[in-house]
C-alpha cells in the first residue's frame, strides 16, 4: 500500500469526501479544476487538516481523527512540488536543493545530490540564483529539492500547469524518470489527460470533492462517461508496447502488443524497449470482415467484449483483441446497421496512435 | 573655519548622543522583532489593543510620554523602584534613562517596518520549508528573517535616527545635565538658550546633519546589497 486515504473535510461551502488506496508508482489525481485534487494533496501533505478521516502512506499513518493523531508536515518526510516553484529567492539552487538534506536524519538520506543533479539535468545551474532560471529549470530545480529531502512520498500539485507546451515537454522525461528510476513513490494532481496517459500507473478521478473512480490507468482511460466534454475525445485505450523492429525503408517502427503487430511512424527508441501509446476512441473504426484497400494500417482483430450506448447518438464498443481492450466511439446507428453484439468477431481499425509526445517508459534517457 | 571646532562638552553631546541611540536601537531590536512578529502573524485577543500601546509614542506628545515613563521608571516610580533594588538599574537622571525614552520612541517606527517586511514574506515559502522538514523556528531562522532583513535593517536606522533627534521625552524623564543626559538636541536647545550660543547651536546642527546623513546612505547601501542578493522573484 502506498497511499490510504479516507477523509472527510469542510472547507467553507466545499465540502470533500474521499476514499481510496493506491498502490501504484505513480497514482495520478485527475479531475477538473475545482473537484478537490489539490485539496486532497494538501491534506496528504499536512498543509490541511481533515475534519475527520485516516490518512496512511508507505505505511504510517499521518492522520487519524479518531485515534487523534496528527503528524505536522516537517515530520512527515514527504517531497513536495507545487504548482509553482516555491524556490528561496535568497539562496542559490544548491543551497536550494540541499536544504531539505539539513532536516533529513542521516540514515535515510537516500538520494545523493550527483545522482539527483544528473537525474534532472541541472549541474550547470548549481551557482546561480533563482530569479536567473527559465519556468521550466526552476521546476526541475524544484523537483530535485523535493527528492534530496529522501521523501518517503513525492506528492506533485499540477507540476507542469504553469509552464508552456515546450517546457511541458521538456520535464514530462524527467518525471517518467523519477517513476521509474527512484524508488519514491508519486502521488500527481493534473486535469491534463494525455499528462494522465503518459505518466500515471493508477488513476483517482475527482469529480464534484468526491472520488467518481479509482483503478489502473489503462481501466480508466476507456470510462469515457468519466471525462469533461472537451476532454472526451481525448478517452481511449493505453496500451503498453514494445518495439520489436524499425523498417528503415519506410521510416516506420514495428510495435508488438497483445492485440497484435502496429506500425507507427519512425520511434527514435531501440528495439526492445517499452512504449506507452494510446488509442483514442474516436480514432477506432469498426468492421465486421477484414477490410481491404485502405489507407490504415492498423487493423486489429478481436471480439465484442460488451457495448454501452445511453440515448444519445453515439455508442461505446469494447473489443477484446487477445485479452486486450480497445475501445471504440461510433455512432449508435452504425452499431444498429452492422448488427453489433457482444461475442461478435470484428476488426478494429486505428486511424491514429498516440504518443503523448515520443515517449519511453524505460531504460532510455529524455533527449 | 575655526568656528567648526568643537569644545570638550559639544563633543560630549555628540559622543553622548551616539551611544544613547545606539543602545535604545539596539536594546529594542529583540522585542521590536517579537512584537512585530505577533501583530503581523498572530491571532490573539486584544492585539489591536497591543498595536494600539506599541503605537501611542508616536501619537501622544513627547512630554507627555516623558512624564509617564518618569512616573513608572523614576526612582519612586513602581518599575522604577523595583528595577533600582533587585538588580541595581537607575534610569532617572542617568544616560540609560535617556536610553530608554528614545528607544520607546523609536519603538512604533521600529515595530511598524518590520511588520510590513513580516506580511511580505511569501507564505508559501514556508510552506515549502515545512514540507522538506524544517520545524516552525527553523522556517523562521532560515526563510523568514532572512527574506525580513531588509525591513529589520530599516527598522533599526529609523529607530537610530529618531533616538538621535529625541528631545521631549528625553528631557522631561531624565532632565538635561551636561556629560550625562545632554544629548545632541538638548545641547542645542541649551545653545538657543544663551546668549551668543548662535554658534555652538549651528556646530551641533551640522553634526546632526552628518550622522543621520551617514545613517541614512548606510542603510540604503546595505539594503541595495541586500536586494541584489535576493532578487525577489
Amino acid at each position: 500500500m502506498t497511499v490510504a486515504v479516507d477523509i472527510k473535510n469542510r472547507l467553507g461551502d466545499f465540502s470533500l469526501e474521499a476514499r481510496f488506496e493506491s498502490a501504484g508508482r505513480l497514482t495520478a489525481l485527475f479531475g477538473p479544476s475545482g473537484s478537490g485534487k489539490t485539496s486532497l494533496v494538501n491534506l496528504i501533505g499536512g498543509l490541511l487538516r481533515p475534519d475527520q478521516g485516516r490518512i496512511a502512506a508507505e505505511g504510517r499513518v499521518f492522520v487519524d481523527t479518531q485515534a487523534g493523531v496528527f503528524v505536522p508536515k516537517h515530520k512527515r518526510r514527504i517531497g513536495y512540488v507545487f504548482q509553482e516553484p516555491r524556490l528561496f529567492p535568497h539562496l542559490n539552487v544548491r543551497s536550494n536543493l540541499s536544504y531539505g538534506r539539513w532536516f533529513t536524519p542521516k540514515g535515510e538520506r537516500h538520494d545523493d545530490m550527483g545522482r539527483v543533479v544528473e537525474l534532472l539535468g541541472i549541474g550547470h545551474l548549481l551557482d546561480r540564483r533563482p530569479s536567473h532560471l527559465s519556468g521550466g529549470e526552476k521546476q526541475r530545480v524544484a523537483i530535485g529539492r523535493a527528492l534530496l529531502a529522501s521523501p518517503r512520498l513525492l506528492l506533485m500539485d499540477e507540476p507542469l500547469a504553469a509552464l508552456d507546451d515546450a517546457r511541458k515537454a521538456e520535464i514530462m522525461p524527467y518525471i517518467e524518470r523519477l517513476r521509474d528510476e527512484t524508488k519514491t513513490p508519486i502521488v500527481y494532481v493534473t486535469h491534463s489527460i494525455a499528462e494522465v496517459a503518459r505518466l500515471a500507473s493508477d488513476v483517482v478521478v475527482m469529480a464534484g470533492g468526491k472520488v467518481a473512480a479509482h483503478g489502473p490507468t489503462a481501466e480508466i482511460m476507456q470510462r469515457l462517461d468519466l471525462l469533461s466534454e472537451e476532454e472526451i475525445g481525448e478517452g481511449g485505450s493505453v496500451v503498453d508496447m514494445t518495439v520489436s523492429a524499425h523498417d528503415e525503408s519506410f521510416g516506420m517502427s514495428v510495435l508488438h502488443s497483445a492485440a497484435g503487430e502496429v506500425r507507427v511512424s519512425g520511434l527514435g527508441t531501440p528495439v526492445g524497449a517499452s512504449v506507452r501509446v494510446r488509442i483514442r476512441a474516436r480514432d477506432v473504426i469498426i468492421a465486421t470482415e477484414r477490410p481491404r484497400g485502405l489507407s490504415a494500417l492498423n487493423i486489429l482483430s478481436g471480439k465484442i467484449a460488451s457495448i454501452s450506448s445511453g440515448n444519445g447518438t453515439l455508442a461505446d464498443v469494447l473489443i477484446d483483441c487477445s485479452g486486450q481492450i480497445i475501445l471504440a466511439r461510433i455512432t449508435r446507428q452504425s452499431c444498429h446497421a452492422l448488427a453489433l453484439e457482444p461475442g461478435k468477431p470484428v476488426f478494429a481499425v486505428v486511424k491514429t496512435v498516440s504518443f503523448d509526445r515520443a515517449n519511453t517508459m524505460s531504460g532510455v534517457k529524455p533527449g | 573655519m575655526e568656528w567648526l571646532d568643537l569644545s570638550p562638552e559639544e563633543w560630549n553631546a555628540v559622543r553622548l548622543s551616539i551611544k544613547v541611540a545606539t543602545w535604545a536601537m539596539v536594546a529594542s531590536l529583540p522585542p521590536g522583532l517579537l512584537i512585530a512578529l505577533l501583530l503581523a502573524r498572530g491571532k490573539f485577543w486584544g492585539k489591536s489593543i497591543v498595536n494600539g500601546i506599541v503605537h501611542l509614542p508616536l501619537i501622544l506628545p513627547p512630554v507627555v510620554t516623558g512624564y509617564l515613563l518618569l512616573l513608572t521608571f523614576g526612582r519612586r516610580g513602581p518599575a522604577g523602584a523595583f528595577l533600582a533594588e533587585h538588580f541595581g538599574i537607575v534610569f532617572s537622571f542617568r544616560w540609560t534613562g535617556a536610553a530608554l525614552a528614545c528607544a520607546i520612541m523609536g519603538f512604533p517606527l521600529m515595530v511598524r517596518a518590520i511588520r510590513l517586511s513580516i506580511e511580505a514574506v511569501d507564505r508559501r515559502l514556508e510552506a515549502a520549508a515545512g514540507t522538506l522538514g524544517a520545524n516552525p523556528i527553523w522556517v523562521f531562522l532560515t526563510i523568514t528573517l532572512p527574506l525580513t532583513l531588509p525591513g529589520v535593517i530599516a527598522g533599526m536606522i529609523l529607530s537610530f535616527a529618531k533616538a538621535m533627534g529625541e528631545f521631549g521625552a528625553t528631557i522631561t524623564f531624565v532632565s538635561n545635565i551636561p556629560g550625562e543626559t545632554q544629548t545632541l538636541p538638548s545641547a542645542i536647545y541649551t545653545f538657543t538658550q544663551v546668549p551668543g550660543g548662535d554658534a555652538g547651536a549651528l556646530r551641533l546642527t551640522l553634526v546632526s546633519i552628518v550622522i543621520s546623513m551617514a545613517a541614512l546612505i548606510a542603510s540604503e547601501a546595505l539594503s541595495r546589497r541586500l536586494g541584489r542578493r535576493m532578487d525577489l522573484e
